[in-house]
């Protein structure tokens, strides 16, 4: 089947000007009677909830954290793009367009991307006057910095915690509407479906985290802002909390799920230490600007360094591999993301990777301290280096960092229209949780702006055109639906307390996680994913019978949580591998061995690839079904991704 | 591995708000120096649950040291004792083999005990709510640089907007005091122009909220700034202050709920 994205006829440039007007909207005084639920209030869920409460709708928000300032968007470093051209350096809404579609390897929606850059100038109107300090420069104005993937300086930042104070910003507006009743909202509850009432998604079923309490609630169109699904891998710089449920639930329920398998994995994190970690962290990409990434030349002197019996201060100059600067002259450390996580693997793979564990390359600053001197180091990342030091006991100072690739950010997720409807109308998906924005690999800096460009600027205007044409008549929780949905998921919950095995669910997901990264991360190959199938298959069955949960539903039970999230990760794990399997190119992140150019990098397939994958849900244990959105280019021509 | 650790935790139990809670001993075995203190948890609850245990329920999310969500009072500190860390970025290289760990959650009357060591913070949600921001609808705005802010001022007010809300301030003060949280959003936003309008009636709903709450007086002991995970200053408190005294003398508002319609 085809699917139809919606995305406005005409010129790109007018296209959402035009659309706008288009749109049918709700009077005033009408928008009181109608209700929305908003699912997770990170970045675009907060935003979202507020501009909608402002707008006039009633508004009913929800999140599994004990507050709306926790969601993981917090925990964003680097700074969001906006196309202001402050910096007189050529910077338009055209070529923030441009570079979005290129960098995410032609497998994004063009109308979605040019909506996305025009609507990045209004996003830090918006949070200037929200009161977001912004970095300024001595005359009051704002200050910029360029990032990957860009030649201009587009990157407002907030020094390395951008995304805690766009959330914070965010979450001041969503307050006021707190304050003033038009929004209600449930923390620490998690969403554990979809309420579907003929063919519109009318509502969600909740569980009270304190009590057990499950819960229905109704509301002419539910909002899922739930973030991405990168803890699959268990490891991941994912906050722990993390989850697919709410996504997934939606999924089984009819929402198609598109482009699975495009992970974003990122160059520079400080690499695994043991079986026990539970998370990785993310050093900020601005790094690379001055480190310079190396991997001794031979096997021999990587296993001493493996073991100790030198330093890396001891490798002779011309035994060290600078391989970026060797490989790719003209970009050198700054390549993107998915090239420098490739080649830091390659190395590893070879036997060339440092550290215990031999899984990780060196970001070496001692040619920048020799520059610049240890001061103007210590002033542009000083709080970077201090994150190391607090978690490696190393002091990058005296000694290369050490850097491994790790899972970072989702760009699949639930398929949505122009109008960031999902297939089950009524049911949008915002931010991380849809696909829709950055194509096969994400850019810096563009994570943050997709969230608050959907919540504040998007979603108001797109849901006005369903509720103007649904009617405010209520739906409420008396529906059979309801009852029935509320029955599907306490089952679940019965079976899952059930379970008194002898694996934990930590178990169970450390192992997926294994499996994931070895055959579903950066590199694939059809053997390695069709193995990899099975293997999940049979982690699936066994969770079913051997899992411990521990205690009741009517109680705090994290295990029982966590026990729900990770038997959804197994189902995603397995459908990730099948888009994975099914995709028989190489694109952005996604590296297919099987599809490269004679210079080992990526290679697409235009002719028969170009498309959107969006599984459909037809069962439990059921193949999924294929539906297929053809990628349209009318502005950017297709071409290869050179860096060298 | 060499150089793991075996270490005792007195642990506090608490099923939920409205039980009575009590210490608990557990070992901590073959722990590395690497792990962070959530993760030597994470190891102990694997036991625990092996044994068919109820596992030691905290709080935690994103383990980067920026959500907040992690707490812990740990041998008499919050967040353990080393300065400007959360609990999170805590390591266990910073106990000694043989040591035994007191761990207790947050002590303050405004953050009731929801089990073990997690504790409800909703009171400083609804502080924000009371007046935490600045009233501006999505869309209609000024350009970002139509409004000129200084250098050094956009600095202060960044200083002041990195409180992560975690509570240590409370849980420090021998008052319980939640003025260090408070007085950072009062002083971020009455720093910046766009702050100006609200300026003194924030202050006042926001302390009123906070009294409301039942979190006490501050003393000025600075226990909060010195084990602030985030190194908010006092000065914080001293703006605050400031800026409620002129409310109260000579622009005090009545206090309403907006009614939001």
């Amino acid at each position: 089947m085809s699917l139809d994205g919606k995305v406005p006829q005409g010129p790109l440039a007018d296209k959402w000007s035009k659309y706008k007007f288009d749109l049918k909207l709700v009077n005033p005084a009408n928008k009181r009677k109608y209700d929305i639920i908003v699912v997770g209030t990170g970045l675009a869920g907060a935003s979202a909830a507020a501009s909608l409460a402002e707008l006039g709708y009633n508004v009913k928000a929800f999140c599994f954290q004990d507050s709306p300032r926790r969601a993981h968007s917090i925990a964003a470093q680097g700074g969001i793009n906006a196309a202001k051209n402050y910096q007189n350096d050529g910077d338009s809404v055209f070529r923030l367009f441009y570079d979005t579609i290129k960098g995410g390897d032609y497998r994004a929606r063009e109308g979605n991307v040019h909506r996305l850059a025009e609507v990045s100038v209004n996003i830090i109107d918006q949070c200037v006057a929200q009161g977001v300090p912004f970095a300024r420069e001595y005359g009051g104005l704002l200050d910029n910095r360029s990032f990957g993937g860009s030649q201009v300086s587009r990157t407002f930042y907030a020094r390395g915690q951008t995304g805690q104070q766009l959330l914070l910003g965010a979450y001041s507006a969503l307050n006021r509407q707190i304050n003033a009743g038009k929004v209600k909202m449930y923390t620490r509850h998690e969403m554990l479906d979809v309420v579907v009432v003929d063919g519109h998604a009318k509502g969600i079923v909740t569980r009270n985290m304190i009590t057990g309490e499950i819960d229905t609630h109704a509301g002419h169109a539910v909002l899922l802002c739930t973030g991405g699904y990168g803890n699959v891998f268990y490891l991941s710089t994912n906050a722990i909390g993390s989850n697919v449920t709410a996504a997934w639930r939606a999924h089984k329920r009819g929402a198609y799920f598109a482009n699975p398998c495009y992970t974003q994995i990122h160059p520079t994190c400080i690499p695994v230490t043991g079986d026990h970690q539970s998370k990785l962290t993310l050093m900020s990409e601005s790094l690379r600007n001055d480190g310079r990434v190396w991997a001794p030349k031979t096997v021999e002197i990587a296993e001493k360094l493996q073991k100790k019996q030198i330093t890396a201060a001891q490798v002779a100059e011309e035994d060290r591999d600078y391989f970026l600067e060797r490989k790719y002259p003209a970009f050198g450390n700054l390549v993107p993301r998915d090239v420098a996580s490739r080649n830091a693997k390659e190395m590893a793979d070879e036997g060339r990777g440092v550290g215990a564990s031999g899984l990780a390359v060196y970001l070496d600053f001692a040619d920048a301290i020799k520059r610049l001197g240890e001061d103007t180091v210590r002033a542009k990342y000083g709080n970077l280096f201090d994150m190391y030091i607090q978690i490696t006991d190393e002091n990058p100072y005296k000694e290369p960092m050490r850097i491994y690739p790790a899972v970072h950010y989702t760009m699949g997720g639930l398929w949505v229209d122009y109008n960031l409807m999902t297939s089950i109308p009524g049911l949008y998906a915002l931010g991380e949780c849809n696909f829709s924005d950055h194509g096969a690999n994400r850019l810096g800096a563009s994570a943050l702006m997709q969230g608050l460009s959907d919540g504040y600027f998007v979603i108001p205007y797109t849901l006005g055109d369903y509720l103007a044409k649904i009617g405010p008549k209520k739906v409420d929780t008396s529906h059979p639906a309801f009852a029935k949905t509320k029955q599907d998921v306490l089952d679940h919950v019965n079976k899952l307390i059930s379970l008194k095995g002898t694996k934990t669910t930590n178990e169970y997901h450390r192992e997926l996680g294994h499996i994931m990264w070895e055959y579903c991360g950066m590199a694939r190959t059809e053997e390695g994913l069709k193995k990899a199938k099975g293997m999940i298959q049979a982690l699936k069955a066994d969770f079913w019978k051997n899992a411990i949960i521990l205690g009741k539903n009517e109680e705090v039970n994290a295990s029982l949580e966590r026990g729900g999230r990770v038997a959804d990760f197994i189902e995603l794990g397995e459908l990730m591998v099948d888009d994975a399997l099914m995709r028989r190119e190489s694109c952005g992140g996604h590296f297919r061995l099987e599809s490269q150019t004679p210079d080992g990098e990526a290679l697409r397939d235009d002719e028969n690839f170009a498309f959107v994958a969006a599984w459909e849900f037809m069962g439990e244990n059921q193949p999924e079904k294929l539906n297929k959105e053809e990628l349209v280019f009318e502005a950017v021509h297709l071409s290869q991704r050179n860096y060298a | 591995m060499s150089g793991n650790m075996n270490l005792t935790l007195k642990v506090w139990r608490q099923k939920d708000a409205n039980s009575q809670g009590k210490m608990v001993t557990y070992p901590a075995k073959d722990i590395s120096p690497d792990m962070s203190f959530l993760e030597m948890l994470d190891v102990v609850n694997e036991g625990l649950i092996h044994k068919g245990e109820d596992p030691i329920h905290f709080d935690h999310d994103c383990r980067e040291g920026i959500c907040g969500m992690c707490s812990l009072y740990i041998n008499g500190h919050p967040h353990g004792p080393k300065r400007a860390i959360t609990t999170c970025q805590l390591h266990m290289r910073s106990f000694k083999d043989g040591e035994t760990i007191t761990i207790e959650p947050w002590r303050a009357a405004a953050f009731p005990v929801i089990k073990d060591l997690a504790v409800d913070r909703s009171a400083f949600d609804r502080i924000q709510q009371a007046g935490g921001y600045i009233s501006v609808n999505t869309g209609g705005v000024p350009d970002a640089n139509a409004t000129l802010i200084p250098k050094v001022v956009a600095d202060e007010a960044f200083n002041s907007a990195t409180c992560i809300g975690c509570g240590a301030c409370v849980a420090a003060c021998k008052n319980a005091s939640a003025m260090l949280f408070v007085s950072a959003k009062i002083t971020q936003l009455g720093l910046l122009p766009q702050g100006q309008p609200e300026r003194y009636r924030r202050a006042q709903s926001m302390v009123a909220q906070m009294d409301a709450e039942g979190f006490g007086s501050c003393t000025n002991t600075g226990a909060c700034e010195a084990e602030c995970p985030k190194e908010i200053s006092l000065t914080n408190i001293s703006r605050m202050n400031n800026d409620y005294l002129s409310a109260k003398l000579f622009r005090e508002e009545e206090l309403h709920h907006s009614s939001g319609e």
